[in-house]
């Protein structure tokens, strides 16, 4: 099969997964059989394009055109190959765990969540394979849209108003600022395809780019730039599974993922740290890195704390897209893998700790090492990777980041990187410490293990293990990302 | 013959077959008959689209009168593209009227053959005065269509109903009376009532005062027809009040074509040099329509009766459609046209979801309508559908034309028009999401627990819009790209 017809495969195969989804909702098992099947089938189809990517291959097809000279169409280069990677792959683990938690939890509406999750996966892997900006905006809009009734599932008061804060923070972003540049950007250049080298130079001067960069960065409301991001902590009402899947990778990602297609393909780096307008970009970032780590350093839901996190870590991906060299572009794309696999594996073991004792606020969780030791272990290691520590994964991307940093002359974003691993420190590692080393409240000298249902235990230590291998594998990242800096 | 013939045909076979209904009578019969009229119509309209698409300009003289003399019918790109949209919804909407058990069982039975009769009569009116090529035909069948939908408002025999029509009824006269005082000084200054011939000679003669009364009659009288704010106040009442199955018809058409008269006006009488250079006409037009797009979707977020909530918002894309002919450049023009076009199949989609609501609920309270997203899944996902047209979301028509507003307002510079545009749509998430979340999300109503989902027979229908406004939301070139050519022509790009 050439690859450009394995690009649409992979674009249908979630979209026909939620129809199929939805066609067997009477059957449980059959249902969550389809939707792990799907899974795998797309992640199969994505790995099969790698070596072609990677050879340098940028397959590419056309829907149709939507305007006259501006199709719906799509390309598969590197940065999206890597989207599409984590997406697809983290989607299988974290169907075996909403297995786990759906049931163990008796949820209700399993077949609307499922359904909503595939078509959520079809919106992340469009905007992963956007060959022009308008057909990733559309795709966008199609996620936003497909994840409010996760974020909402629940239905009650609580649920209904965070997903209204959801919804309205995301599309007022993307209608108001997004589309405004989108449709700005075709005015002037005439063009929206992701073209190497940007397709703006020349086409806007002066104040104009900041102007421009200001509009896609905080029009990308899932970036969750400061102060656009007020939505992902709403979020957190959704069941955990969503929290995991759509708030560590495919919603927050997309965002990210959005800035940096941004930066590289439209902007061109050349272009924009000429212009000078990244720095303030990079301010931007940094401010967001800091505060949000302050903010996560308050909560004691640790949903909250976590969601927080998230709002610093994403930063870090948009200053590397802000940093505009090769150093920053490569490390800020690598920390969407690094910090996936880290965020996903700390709320897997939320939602695990909340399955076996119902606990939410993290002062009640004192002691919880003893009876939930692979949980907390796993939590362990997220942590870890999360704050940069050697060797997990996000060690790599953190590095990138500072050498892209210091290539820019720009040593004031060093020490808040240092800064901010620091705060990562404070506002994780007490946790499994306390777990550990702590005693409980109720001081049972040895209460029995009691760990999550099977189905979640295994997908938090996958992707505990995930986070100790891509350390391992780092390179093949770089060499995947490696063109995306020109070199 | 029938080739040749077309354009009368367009306009006769309804007008005739509207007396014919008051014979027949009997529901399934008289039904048949009237959605065969129609099928009909839509197919004459299909084919001379593709006539003129091909050479540009038919034209007709009745009874053989040569043209400025005698009447012309003459269909153009842009009369070509209204006839279409405006017979094809006619004849979805009456389809759903069939059997028993639709929407068509709000108008009491011994009345029922009368809405097939003015149905028909307001098709008429409504295509005769998009295909007509003379200013005093335009008056005719205004009324022939404005006097049939003051009885087709009144039909379904709710009390509110009759005042919603009186006023209609008096606002309507009135423009209408503007209208012809307007046509009236035209004829006096010109001579003539060939809509071309009248073009040509107001270039020579030197109007002025007379054509500038004459414009300010025309505009405003057009202006109450199609409820361009704040000249609007008859049409919340009206759609809210009138029959289901008359709402989703007249909401997707009859401002629609009123839209079209102030088109054809200002851009093939007028002329673009005398209403946008001489007198300023864009400052004003586009001043109004956004006060209307966001006073309209203002007032529409506190509506409860949701019928009522999507009349102000009409008003709301009355204003889009008037915003795009404000800027009288082509992108501008493409915007109001396509809008013409996407906003009836949205508007059309969304009415006749509320006629199965209305069917079930027998309210169209926000209120009863709590939780009705289980009991009523395909009708309330098509008014999902519909809402987030509304909104403007890729992928639905609404899209389409919001993209070629921004870019009309981009072009030109007009930096706040475009921001103001896209914050108008955030207004729409807010009156679209209060229905989608109180449907869905909400525990259900009394009403709602005893509800059942629709009969496919209004589904379908209900759905053929639906699924037209996501096509028409990717496959642009047929809409967008006749609007196109009906742009270059209403500014002479082409001759």
């Amino acid at each position: 099969m050439s690859s450009s017809t394995l690009v649409q495969l992979v674009l249908l195969t979630p979209l026909v997964g939620a129809g199929l989804i939805l066609a067997c909702g009477k059957r449980p098992n059959v249902r969550e059989m389809v939707t792990l099947l799907t899974g795998v089938t797309l992640f199969s189809l994505v790995v099969s394009l790698l070596p072609a990517v990677m050879a340098g291959e940028r397959p590419t097809f056309t829907w149709f055109e939507m305007f006259p000279g501006l199709p719906i169409a799509f390309t598969l280069e590197p940065l999206g190959m890597l989207f599409a990677l984590v997406a697809s792959g983290l989607w299988i683990v974290t169907s075996i765990y909403a297995i786990g938690y759906m049931r163990a939890h008796h949820e209700e509406h399993q077949t609307r969540f499922y359904t909503s999750f595939a078509l959520s996966i079809f919106g992340a892997m469009g905007i992963a394979l956007a060959g022009n900006m308008l057909t990733l905006f559309l795709f966008y809009e199609i996620l936003t849209l497909s994840t409010y009734p996760l974020v909402s599932h629940h239905g009650t008061e609580g649920a209904m108003k965070g997903a209204r804060t959801y919804l309205s923070v995301l599309l007022s972003t993307s209608v108001g600022l997004l589309l405004l540049a989108v449709a700005w950007t075709w005015v002037m250049a005439g063009t929206l395809d992701f073209t190497e080298g940007g397709i703006l130079a020349g086409k806007v001067e002066g104040p104009m780019v900041l102007v421009l960069l200001a509009l896609y960065a905080f029009g990308t409301g899932k970036a969750a730039l400061m102060p656009f991001h007020r939505w992902l902590p709403a979020a957190m009402v959704a069941p955990t599974p969503v929290s995991a899947l759509l708030h560590a990778v495919a919603v927050v990602k997309a965002g990210v993922f959005t800035v940096m297609k941004v930066v590289v393909y439209i902007f061109g780096l050349d272009f924009l740290s000429a212009s000078g307008a990244n720095v303030w970009l990079m301010y931007a970032a940094g401010i967001t890195i800091i505060l949000a780590s302050f903010v996560a350093l308050a909560q004691d839901n640790l949903k909250r704390r976590l969601a927080y996190s998230t709002v610093s870590q994403l930063s870090y991906i948009v200053l590397g897209a802000a940093l505009a060299n090769s150093w920053g572009v490569v490390g800020g794309s690598m920390h969407i893998a690094m910090h996936a696999f880290g965020k996903i594996t700390l709320f897997f073991c939320a939602g695990a700790i909340y399955l076996a004792t119902h606990k939410t606020e993290i002062s009640d969780m004192r002691g919880l090492g003893r009876t939930m030791p692979i949980t907390m272990f796993a939590f362990l290691i997220g942590a870890l990777s999360v704050i940069g520590v050697p060797p997990l994964g996000g060690s790599w991307s953190k590095w990138y980041l500072a050498l892209g940093a210091v290539d820019a002359g720009q040593w004031v974003f060093v020490t808040i990187l240092m800064v901010s691993s620091l705060l990562n420190i404070a506002y994780l590692i007490p946790i499994p410490i306390r777990g550990f080393f702590s005693s409980g409240p109720d001081s049972v000298p040895r209460a029995p293990i009691k760990e999550a249902p099977l189905f979640c235990v295994i997908a938090l230590s996958l992707t505990a293990i995930g986070c100790i291998a891509l350390f391992f594998f780092a390179d093949g990242v770089y060499q995947l990302l490696l063109p995306l800096a020109g070199g | 013959m029938i080739k040749q013939n077309l354009l009368a045909l367009q306009i006769v076979i309804p007008l005739i077959a509207a007396p014919l209904c008051i014979l027949l009578r009997r529901r399934a019969l008289v039904w048949g008959f009237a959605v065969l009229v129609c099928w009909l119509t839509f197919g004459i309209s299909v084919v001379l689209l593709r006539q003129v698409l091909e050479t540009g300009l038919v034209s007709y003289e009745m009874g053989g009168w040569a043209a400025p003399w005698g009447i012309e019918y003459r269909a153009d790109p842009l009369s070509a593209f209204v006839l279409l949209f405006v017979s094809g919804i006619g004849a979805i909407v009456l389809s759903s009227a069939g059997l028993k058990d639709t929407a068509l069982d709000e108008i009491p039975v011994s009345r029922q053959y009368l809405f097939f009769t003015l149905y028909l009569l307001c098709l008429t009116g409504l295509l005769g005065i998009t295909i007509t090529g003379d200013l005093f035909n335009v008056f005719v069948f205004l009324e022939i269509s404005a006097l049939s939908s003051y009885g087709l408002i009144g039909l379904g025999g709710r009390r509110q109903a009759l005042p919603a029509a009186f006023q209609y009824l008096v606002m309507g006269t009135i423009g209408a009376t503007f209208i012809l005082i307007g046509i009236g000084l035209m004829y006096m200054m010109t001579g003539t009532l060939n809509m071309a011939d009248m073009a040509e000679r107001l270039v020579m003669a030197d109007g002025g005062r007379t054509a500038l009364v004459a414009f300010g009659f025309l505009t405003v009288g057009i202006g109450i027809k199609m409820a361009l704010f704040p000249l609007h106040i008859w049409l919340p009442n009206a759609y809210a009040y009138a029959p289901s199955l008359v709402t989703a018809f007249l909401a997707a058409t009859a401002t629609k074509v009123s839209v079209y008269i102030l088109l054809r006006f200002v851009f093939s009488v007028f002329g673009v040099t005398f209403a946008f250079e001489t007198l300023g006409l864009g400052g004003v037009l586009m001043f109004l329509s956004l006060l209307g797009i966001f006073v309209a979707s203002t007032v529409a977020i506190f509506q409860t009766n949701i019928k009522r909530m999507l009349a102000y918002s009409s008003v709301a894309q009355i204003g889009y459609m008037v915003l795009g002919i404000s800027f009288a450049s082509t992108t501008g023009l493409v915007a109001g046209i396509v809008h013409l076009f996407n906003h009836a199949l949205i508007k059309g989609g969304l009415f006749m979801a509320m006629g199965c609501v209305m069917l079930r609920l027998k309210s169209v309270d926000i209120e009863d309508m709590a939780g009705i997203g289980r009991k009523m899944p395909f009708t309330m996902a098509a008014w999902a559908v519909g809402g987030l047209g509304l909104i403007g979301i890729p992928a639905t028509a609404g899209f389409i034309s919001k993209w070629y507003l921004i870019r009309a307002a981009l072009e030109q510079n007009w930096w706040i028009v475009a921001v103001m545009v896209l914050i108008s749509s955030l207004l729409a998430v807010i009156y679209v999401w209060r229905v989608i979340e109180t449907a869905f999300f909400k525990e259900p109503s009394a009403r709602a627990r005893e509800a059942r989902e629709a009969p496919l027979s209004m589904l379908l229908p209900t759905w053929v819009l639906v699924g037209a406004t996501l096509f028409f939301g990717v496959m642009t070139s047929t809409s967008a790209g006749v609007a196109g050519r009906a742009a270059e022509v209403l500014l002479r790009v082409i001759p």
